[in-house]
């Protein structure tokens, strides 16, 4: 059965892409029963996923899945009959049942040891909820026969050759036989080919043809058959009609009246039926491989099925139409050179084109989107396991599944998120003694929400929590020489020492939320993604870490700029106001750092073209113009730049080592004109130019505070 | 243009730099493109010239004069860049002028004498004589960055 | 030999072995993904024998059996019923719906193409 391209390994591959959909499947349902949905498919939908991953788990012989899948499913089955309606302690089970369901599933995907020790666990626990009477539905070797052994068996039939035997076989359809499609005819050339058969209808109760009534069966057969074959696979060319059919078989061998065979071979109404006598399941047939064996033919029913691609190909393709992107606007811009009327056909023209291309870049880009969905239910596992290990009871709480994020960022958020679940169950939330002492419900709450909001995901990871103890936090930070003594901080100044290097609140460092990994490395992992982290927090009620991040990682809404002659792009949603500088708004903090005057405030003023290298320093800032930028540390800074061209959208273009890229320089993109502008990332740009402090800019706030 | 005898095994595309002759290995050479502006990367040492638009990759362009440590030329419409190919990565060197295609055999390839004074030993892979010109066959690899080497 | 079948599974890995076991016979298969969709296909082709599952979302194998078997086109289709349980109720269950006969997963492509002979030719 080994084929060339060994499409059973195909196979397997593509099972184990289905089992994650089930088990996202069986996630949702059980999320639905656990939130007290009385939908019955609910239940269905849980069964099915569960059932389908034991038929395929069969089908690959994975013994230890097909174990667990086979009694989580019957318990299952149980529940959907009716006969048993889990309570909360039963829920919890099932969870646990589907989180390792999805262990063993992974660990048969990856050859890795099975944890039976848990199977076995879990399994003891759902046979609890069985009861006794259930005890008897275990699963039979026989059902479960791994493939592989069973296609040997033609093999080990074909070798004897042993003793012929003659049986008497009569046969007497019922009405039923037909309406089951079962067809007579094919009865009889099965059973030929068991053997030597001759065949003698009887037709005596066939009425005259004006009373004949169409399917209604008249006729009965009896068969001689002269085989090799053994009573039991006689019977088993009747399996399907059994019981739809007057069936007698007996050995006539020893039967005196019988003839022989071959005395009859003439008889009227008597078909012979040869067929190889030893070789009952024709395997030569059944493995030769035929030309026009037809793999792509049969596809073309499955409109609906699912084209899986590989994802280089939709990264060409998100690249052309990119490029598309590029030409297009190189193409508006030369058209509105050559002075073309607004309404000439080639500009209405134009226009179409315009709108086409942003149609299709649209839709390359929802390729690669996917639902956060997959991902939140990772999420809720990691709750159930970490609010097992601290011993709180914690609800997970999510809101927005279906948001679609490009596939990239939803496989890099993973660990930062994880890291997040973990530190809100393990930090954010006070123990069930404590949280009762202050008034809230002893089951601790946890919120995962995405949405989109104008243009980005905003993804929210909450308790509620005590919320961030400031005085500890600046203590510690003191401690650990992350800040100065005696300094003034704000709350969210505070707030933010927690994405430093080296930083961790937990008193005793427990192996939960591990060693080492600290929130700084979360941030780092969502900064490489384009997004942007924050963190809200009120004392006694909760935390609030924020995560922005952008749509795609191959567009970005700019703004494009003009810094000494070159054109620069800043990520629009950075970008709080622009503002025109007028006599007097800009101060010397001392020399060399700036700060502007902003509605009352004082905001530390950067100098791009500076920053970058183009240019020497301004000696008049006045008139100039400056964007007000939101870093992300929360704190604001004013960039001096000099011209704003435009506003739109443009495609990233990655930049490697290779280009000796600056830090602040994010990526490059292709203007309409053909040119390569630079793509900055201000926060970037203002660490790296490390001109004014985070004191000075500290300093510069608590200005704007009391200004 | 070299005459037709055998065993010519190795094809040099020879350009000039700063009035100096240089060439390539044609195999490293993936097209020839006229000068059109470059992008200025911050920071960047100074033969990085920028980077440029190629057909819709950003492809970065060194000054190969300042990479070979001589004076830079005033550019103009008449230099060229040369879109060369190292490790499936391509960058752009600018060059004064594309001379020629020549094809010699290996062995007219001398190596260059050992002068650790000359700040071009380690670039200049191989020296041939073509029509009595002493042309120095470059070593892509030590020009072109590659990965972490070398980057400000 | 070449037969035409229809398969009927909402388990993509199924629908692929399905597939698999019967290519190398020089069986033509069309393959749906629940009864409703089965039921999509059928109208389009004339198949010499169908295989279902039971366990499907939208329609199961029950009631895709019992529209097949209303349809004069295919009311004496042989229907080979996809199923897990060898359990004889199930069976039963199958038959009075007007399935022709049963496969028992997970199934050996031999015995799946000698079934299939067996009720279709």
């Amino acid at each position: 059965m080994s084929d060339q391209n060994d499409p059973m390994a195909e196979i397997r591959a593509s099972f184990f892409i289905e089992c994650e959909e089930l088990l996202e499947a069986l996630q949702d349902g059980l999320s639905e029963m656990d939130e007290g949905s009385e939908d019955p498919e609910t239940i269905n939908v849980v069964f099915r996923a569960v059932h389908s991953i034991k038929g395929g788990a069969g089908a690959f012989g994975l013994e230890p899945l097909v174990r667990f899948a086979h009694r989580y499913e019957t318990v299952l089955d149980e529940v959907r009959s009716g006969r048993l309606s889990p309570d909360h302690e039963g829920q919890k089970l099932f969870f646990q049942a589907a989180d390792h369901l999805s262990d063993l599933v992974r660990a048969c995907r990856d050859d890795a040891t099975v944890p039976e020790d848990q199977s076995q666990a879990l399994l003891d626990q759902l046979n609890g909820l069985l009861g006794e009477q259930e005890e008897d539905t275990e699963v039979t070797p026989e059902e479960f026969e791994p493939l592989g052994l069973s296609l040997d068996l033609p093999d080990l039939d074909a070798l004897p050759a042993p003793a012929l035997t003659t049986y008497t076989i009569r046969f007497k359809p019922e009405a039923e036989l037909y309406e089951t499609g079962n067809e007579p005819q094919m009865l009889l050339r099965n059973l030929g080919e068991l053997g030597e058969a001759q065949v003698s209808c009887d037709t005596s109760a066939l009425p005259s043809l004006a009373e004949l009534s169409p399917e209604t069966p008249y006729v009965a057969w009896t068969i001689r058959l002269q085989t090799a074959a053994a009573e039991p696979e006689i019977r088993e060319v009747f399996e399907f009609v059994e019981g739809l059919c007057e069936l007698t078989i007996s050995d006539a061998s020893d039967t005196e009246e019988s003839p022989p065979a071959e005395t009859l071979p003439d008889a009227p109404a008597t078909i012979a039926l040869a067929g190889p006598a030893t070789d009952p399941v024709e395997p030569e047939e059944a493995a030769a491989p035929s030309p026009d064996t037809p793999r792509k033919s049969g596809s073309g029913a499955a409109a609906k099925s699912v084209v899986r691609v590989d994802l280089e190909r939709i990264e060409r393709l998100v690249n052309l139409v990119g490029e598309l992107v590029i030409n297009q606007a190189m193409l508006s811009q030369s058209l509105e050179q050559a002075g073309l009327s607004p309404h000439s056909d080639a500009m209405n023209g134009l226009e179409e084109f315009q709108r086409l291309t942003r149609d299709i870049q649209d839709s390359v880009m929802m390729i690669r989107a996917q639902p956060v969905k997959s991902l939140f239910q990772r999420m809720s596992r990691i709750v159930r396991e970490a609010s097992a290990a601290v011993g709180k009871e914690v609800r997970l709480v999510t809101e927005g599944e279906a948001t679609e994020v490009d596939k990239t960022v939803i496989e890099r958020l993973a660990d930062p998120l994880t890291h997040m679940i973990r530190n809100a169950v393990d930090h954010g939330l006070e123990n069930n003694e404590a949280r009762a002492s202050s008034g809230k419900p002893s089951e601790g709450t946890v919120r995962l929400t995405a949405a989109h909001r104008s243009g980005r995901v905003i993804i929210e990871v909450s308790d509620d929590g005590s919320g961030i103890d400031r005085p500890r936090v600046l203590k510690i930070a003191t401690e650990k020489g992350l800040v100065p003594p005696d300094v003034q901080m704000t709350e969210a100044e505070i707030d933010n020492l927690l994405f430093m290097p080296g930083f961790s609140t937990a008193g005793k460092v427990s192996n939960l939320s591990g060693r080492g990994v600290g929130m700084d490395v979360v941030r780092t992992a969502i900064q490489s993604l384009g997004g942007r982290i924050n963190i809200f927090s009120e004392r006694g009620k909760g935390t609030t870490f924020s995560i922005s991040l952008p749509l795609t990682l191959a567009v970005l809404d700019g703004m494009v700029v003009r810094v000494a002659n070159e054109t620069l792009v800043l990520p629009l949603n950075v970008v709080v106001e622009t503002l025109s500088l007028g006599p007097g708004d800009v101060q010397m903090l001392r020399p060399g750092a700036f700060v502007v005057r902003v509605r009352g405030g004082f905001v530390p003023l950067y100098d791009l073209g500076v920053i970058l290298g183009y240019r020497g320093p301004l000696q008049d800032h006045d008139r100039g113009i400056v964007l007000l930028i939101a870093l992300e540390d929360g704190n604001r800074a004013a960039l001096v730049i000099d011209g704003i061209e435009d506003q739109r959208q443009v495609v990233i273009k990655g930049l490697d080592e290779s280009f000796y890229r600056a830090p602040g320089i994010a990526a490059a993109t292709i203007l309409g004109d053909g040119q390569i502008a630079l793509i900055l990332d201000p926060s970037d740009v203002i660490a790296s130019a490390g001109s004014i402090r985070p004191k000075d800019r500290a300093l510069a706030e608590r200005m704007v505070e009391h200004g | 243009m070299a005459d037709n005898t055998t065993a010519k095994d190795l094809e040099l595309l020879t350009f000039r730099v700063a009035d100096q002759e240089y060439s390539l290995d044609i195999m490293s050479v993936r097209e020839i493109c006229g000068w059109t502006r470059t992008t200025p990367m911050p920071h960047a040492p100074a033969f990085m010239r920028g980077v440029i638009n190629l057909r819709g990759t950003v492809l970065p362009v060194m000054d190969l004069a300042l990479r070979l440590n001589m004076q830079s030329q005033k550019t103009s419409d008449r230099n060229v860049i040369i879109v060369v190919t190292l490790n499936g990565t391509l960058t752009g060197l600018l060059v004064d002028a594309v001379s020629d295609i020549v094809a010699i055999s290996v062995e007219d390839l001398q190596t260059p004498p050992e002068m650790s004074s000359d700040p071009q030993s380690t670039v200049v892979r191989a020296l041939t004589v073509i029509d009595d010109r002493m042309i120095r066959v470059l070593d892509l690899a030590a020009i072109v960055p590659s990965g972490t080497e070398e980057v400000a | 030999m070449s037969l035409t079948i229809l398969a009927v599974d909402d388990s993509r890995t199924m629908r692929d072995m399905i597939r698999m076991a019967l290519a190398p016979s020089g069986f033509t298969v069309h393959v749906a993904e629940d009864g409703i969709h089965g039921l999509e296909v059928l109208d389009g082709i004339d198949p010499d024998a169908i295989i279902t599952d039971i366990n499907m979302p939208r329609m199961d194998g029950f009631g895709f059996i019992d529209a097949v078997r209303g349809q004069d086109d295919h009311r004496a289709t042989p229907i080979l019923v996809l199923t897990t349980e060898s359990a004889p109720e199930l069976k039963m269950r199958a038959r009075n719906a007007g399935a022709t006969g049963w496969i028992v997963k997970p199934f050996d492509p031999v015995k799946l193409v000698k079934a299939l002979h067996m009720v279709a030719g």
